[in-house]
């Protein structure tokens, strides 16, 4: 699994998401490639216009808002 | 109802009498009216924000004329909590959709202007009418704001291209079922709540000061009616300070109170607001001085004027 959070790099919230998603990891015990993008033209490359957003494998999973441990590990599956 | 309640507990139950016993009264009264009329209208735009994303206005205002757009996005501003931080991918999102600059303005001036906090503030404070007319006002000078930028800049204020969207930008979103929708709304509203009651009290507090200390002709003499730069100083003086919604709209009450002008009161809080330094910084990202420079005066321009037509016909 590659899992990507992505920002705008100024406010906290993709710092939050970031640990959120972490969490999520050890406590389900699943392994992934974990990475923070806050390039924005990167960030726009995924259509993305609210931040932060969780991209995995490739597939835009959830934006806009700052996802719980619960929905971060509903994203999993 | 609520007005007696806190009547008897401050008069009958704590038995306080005297000036202290007032400015308790006030704040108890004040911050609880305005702190739940603030969590039921930030509950109800979270629970629409659960249907529209900013995706979804992007996608509903490619290929529309440039009013509709414009006014969309205005209308929307009303909707998104406004952080700064929001504004860049925004920005460069509509870029990307090549939807016309003029809806981006509009939207850049009215998320932070028509600001659902401000307005719940209003609403407690004055009313319907007033609230209402203020988000009437702010809107107007989106739509006209966002037409105005747009025609003056020029591609060389744009400091980052993104590519055209491909695949015809459509993103998917999960559906919800209702009560999912209704429960996420509550912890997003019991959020915002969260981040800003300080501010609240702040603004609360700073108000009752100027309720007890300031004298009444001391701002009557400077900004009153009779001064007919008001509008203006207050605007200037609005700019460069730097404060959420939350703390600005308690102000307007008191300030009004000791002989200050409703549309200048307004002036000042819409300056305050929706221009602000750090804002500036960030938008330094994309767009060059010279468009923030003319974005904020044009910005200013309109609220000055939105302050005298308030004061004209109130």
């Amino acid at each position: 699994m590659h899992i990507k959070v992505l920002g705008s790099g100024c406010c906290s919230n993709c710092e939050t998401q970031m640990e959120i998603v972490k969490k999520a990891l050890s406590t389900t015990g699943k392994f992934a490639k974990l990475e923070k993008v806050v390039d924005l033209v990167e960030v726009m490359n995924y259509g993305v216009m609210s931040t932060p957003a969780i991209v995995i494998n490739g597939k835009v999973k959830a934006r806009g808002k700052v996802l719980n441990e619960q929905e971060v590990i509903a994203l999993f599956e | 109802m609520w007005l007696s309640s806190v009547d008897f507990f401050v008069y009958d139950f704590l038995a306080l009498h005297g000036s202290f016993a007032d400015s308790l009264h006030f704040f108890i009264y004040d911050f609880v009216k305005i702190l739940t009329l603030i969590l039921v209208i930030i509950y109800v735009i979270s629970f629409i924000q659960t249907y529209i994303k900013t995706e979804t206005l992007r996608d509903f205002i490619r290929g529309k004329s440039q009013f509709v757009g414009n006014l969309c996005a205005a209308i929307f501003g009303i909707l998104t909590p406004f952080c700064s931080c929001s504004s860049i991918p925004l920005f460069l999102g509509f870029s990307q959709a090549r939807i016309p600059r003029s809806a981006t303005f509009s939207f850049l001036i009215s998320s932070p202007m028509n600001n659902e906090i401000a307005i719940a503030i209003l609403f407690a404070t004055f009313g319907w009418k007033i609230a209402l007319l203020y988000t009437l006002f702010g809107l107007i000078t989106a739509v006209v704001g966002g037409y105005i930028v747009a025609k003056v800049s020029t591609d060389e204020d744009i400091l980052i291209s993104v590519p055209y969207m491909k695949h015809g930008g459509k993103v998917h979103f999960e559906k919800l079922p209702f009560f999912k929708r209704v429960n996420s709304a509550w912890q997003s509203a019991l959020k915002v709540i969260k981040d800003i009651y300080l501010y609240v009290i702040a603004g609360i507090f700073i108000g009752s000061v100027i309720h007890g200390f300031v004298p009444a002709d001391f701002i009557a003499k400077y900004a009153g009616a009779d001064n007919p730069f008001a509008v203006l100083i207050a605007v200037i003086a609005g700019i460069p300070m730097y404060s959420g919604a939350a703390t600005v709209a308690p102000l307007i009450e008191p300030l009004t109170s000791k002989g200050m002008l409703m549309g200048t009161a307004l002036s000042f809080m819409m300056a305050v607001v929706a221009l602000s330094l750090p804002e500036a910084m960030i938008l330094k990202k994309v767009m060059s001085w010279r468009l923030i420079c003319l974005f904020f005066s044009i910005v200013g321009v309109g609220i000055i004027l939105v302050g005298y037509l308030f004061n004209i016909i109130l």
